[in-house]
């Protein structure tokens, strides 16, 4: 390589790697805890990111609004969306086997995919000249606002799961029915509001991740899938249900991708993540913190 | 219901012979109307497809979500064959079978030793890795694709132009063979050790049988099946690139048509592309042109439905119905049972 690895160069390089590895992050929490919960994969999960993105973008084209300031109303809607996802179709296959969980949101994934290419077309749309546009010049730097802020956000709003599930009732009662279902209703927790919740929380956090990753990537229906497929990497690797590894395994692959787009072909920059699952998985089974 | 059950025996025979003859000879009805020539076709294919995918996901329990990959390299083998080095499609569809087996047989060696959603995800990891690559590998035409060369319209070249009746017959003849390797795997020993694999693969290994030389004969089946599909397609479409024939959109196509119509059943695959692929025809025309996706809105809504409301698929809708007309009215028992 001809490239000089110059300092600057080397902290936009991990700027931009921990900018998306932060939202990988934040998508492959949202998804973990859902699984972790309730033992349910959300195929669908892409998509709500997708539907959080088509929502930043259309409040930003119709009404001015900055995804900044649409963000909160974003990752509400996306709650409730979550929500409704599993009173109307979760809780119904939850007794089922895995196929019919696995088809349940696979279908709703084929479903909202569709959907947006119905309403919207198939055309890419992009959210241009937000607050978090353009470039911080720093010293010698010149670092992207969009990178910080998606490091800003993403670990913000990780900070406040964590508070959420690991410091308040309400979540030690999510970690008790994710422990033992049976368990926890006889202690009077009331497993099936548990369960929604996991789902508006996780649906919230792509929804924070949309509104982020509106602000420098394009928008188009099948947007969700590339990183919906990261974020299964993240999940695998930090172990299924496992918050605090979803969010180490998520940072790695953000660095990753960068570092191999960076040094061997832009294209392919993806394989050499989708390599290490392969590896990790099959070294260890369970992932890098998962419980048996 | 005393001759009914005497007539059971023979009545499937005389009704499948039936369905043999008309789908026979239908092309001959069909001549002039390519449209419903094409759908026949291409429903052969997928319910082919289909079937590779329920040998391994349906009867042996693992779930791929990228059979695609199978499909394509068969594409490619034969193309790469015919364009490089001349040699003839039907020589391409061996090769093709042979090579979507070896990388099949290697992938599942690897791979089969993860479970449940962490072999889902390797097989959608892999097939999206290999869309990758291929995309981006000049050698096989990357982004670009791959013509096949139009020869002389004949069996021998595997080309069809004015009239497709057959592509028709190939499809049909694929199909056939198919059904019947799957007929005969049911009732085989090889069968049985899959679908205890599927159910408490523990207890099979307990038994003394290797998983995983079971699991790797289905793949390899399963594999030479898609990998045979792959160049019927390459032949058909006469056009191939990575969004046509490694897309992760065909490996979802190709597990849903036998989840759709049934897992781990015989008709389930023709069921589920007999339902399917009409959906996605005939809404590319009602709304031709606009690119606007209806098939895949119907088919998401549907899945979303099955998984709900019928998990075992469409065929135990149809068994419930046989039985139901069988018991003279009473209320079916043991819809739930896969293979009774």
């Amino acid at each position: 390589m001809t490239y000089e690895l110059s300092g600057p160069l080397l902290a936009q390089l991990a700027l931009s790697g921990l900018g998306m590895g932060f939202l990988f992050a934040l998508i492959a929490i949202g998804l973990t805890l859902i699984y972790g919960v309730m033992g349910v994969v959300n195929f669908a999960h892409g998509e709500f990111l997708m539907l959080s993105m088509y929502a930043t973008y259309i409040a930003y084209a119709t009404w001015h609004i900055d995804p900044l300031v649409t963000l909160p109303f974003v990752a509400a809607g996306m709650f409730l969306f979550g929500v409704m996802v599993y009173r109307l179709l979760i809780r119904r296959v939850i007794a089922g086997s895995m196929y019919s969980q696995i088809f349940a949101t696979f279908g709703l994934m084929v479903f909202m995919q569709a959907a947006a290419q119905f309403i919207w077309g198939a055309d890419y749309y992009a959210v241009r000249q937000s607050w978090l546009s353009g470039v911080l010049i720093l010293g010698g730097l010149t670092l992207p606002v969009p990178q910080i802020a998606s490091v800003v956000g993403a670990s913000l709003s990780t900070a406040l799961l964590y508070w959420f599930v690991f410091r308040t009732g309400t979540g030690r009662s999510l970690r008790a029915a994710a422990q033992d279902r049976q368990a926890a209703a006889t202690l009077g927790i009331d497993v099936d509001r548990m369960y929604a919740l996991a789902w508006g929380i996780g649906s919230a956090c792509v929804g924070v991740a949309g509104s982020l990753l509106a602000n420098f990537y394009p928008i188009f229906p099948r947007v969700g899938v590339l990183f919906v497929l990261l974020a299964y990497v993240a999940v695998a690797l930090g172990g299924f249900g496992s918050i605090h590894g979803a969010l180490l395994a998520g940072v790695c692959i953000g660095i990753l991708q960068v570092i191999a787009g960076f040094f061997f072909d832009a294209q392919l920059k993806y394989i050499p993540v989708y390599l290490l699952y392969l590896v990790v998985v099959l070294l260890y089974p369970r992932g890098f913190a998962g419980r048996s | 219901m005393s001759a009914a059950r005497g007539l059971t025996p023979f009545a499937p025979l005389i009704g499948l012979g039936l369905l043999l003859i008309a789908l026979s000879i239908l092309p001959l009805a069909l001549g002039a109307r390519p449209f419903e020539l094409r759908l026949f076709t291409v429903i052969f294919l997928y319910a082919t497809l289909g079937h590779a995918w329920n040998i391994l996901g349906g009867y042996a329990g693992q779930t791929s979500l990228g059979h695609g990959v199978l499909f394509g390299l068969g594409a490619y083998c034969s193309t790469m064959l015919l364009t490089r080095t001349g040699l003839s499609p039907w020589f391409g569809m061996l090769a093709g079978a042979a090579l979507a087996t070896m990388v099949g047989v290697l992938l599942g060696f690897v791979g089969f030793r993860l479970r449940g959603h962490y072999f889902v995800i390797a097989t959608l990891v892999v097939a999206e890795s290999v869309f990758l690559l291929f995309s981006a590998w000049d050698w096989v035409g990357a982004a670009l694709g791959l013509q096949i060369p139009i020869a002389e319209e004949s069996f021998g070249n595997f080309q069809f132009h004015r009239i497709k009746v057959g592509y028709y017959y190939i499809a049909f003849a694929l199909l056939f063979a198919t059904t019947l390797l799957v007929w005969w795997l049911e009732q085989s020993k090889i069968g049985m050790v899959l679908r205890a694999i599927r159910d408490d693969e523990d207890a099979v290994r307990s038994l003394g049988f290797s998983p995983l030389r079971y699991k790797l004969i289905a793949m390899a089946m399963s594999a030479a099946i898609c990998g045979a599909g792959g160049v019927f397609y390459a032949q058909y479409v006469l056009f191939i690139d990575p969004p046509s024939v490694l897309a992760l959109s065909l490996s979802v196509l190709i597990a849903l048509i036998p989840i759709l119509g049934g897992a781990g059943t015989l008709i389930g695959p023709i069921l589920g592309a007999v339902v399917l692929i009409p959906i996605s025809e005939y809404s590319r025309i009602y709304f031709s042109g606009s690119g606007r996706n209806v098939d895949l809105l119907i088919y998401g809504f549907l899945i979303m439905l099955m998984s709900v409301y019928r998990p075992d698929g469409l065929a135990s809708l149809l068994r419930g119905m046989s039985s139901w007309f069988r018991a003279g009215g009473t209320a079916a028992r043991g819809l739930h049972q896969r293979n009774p």
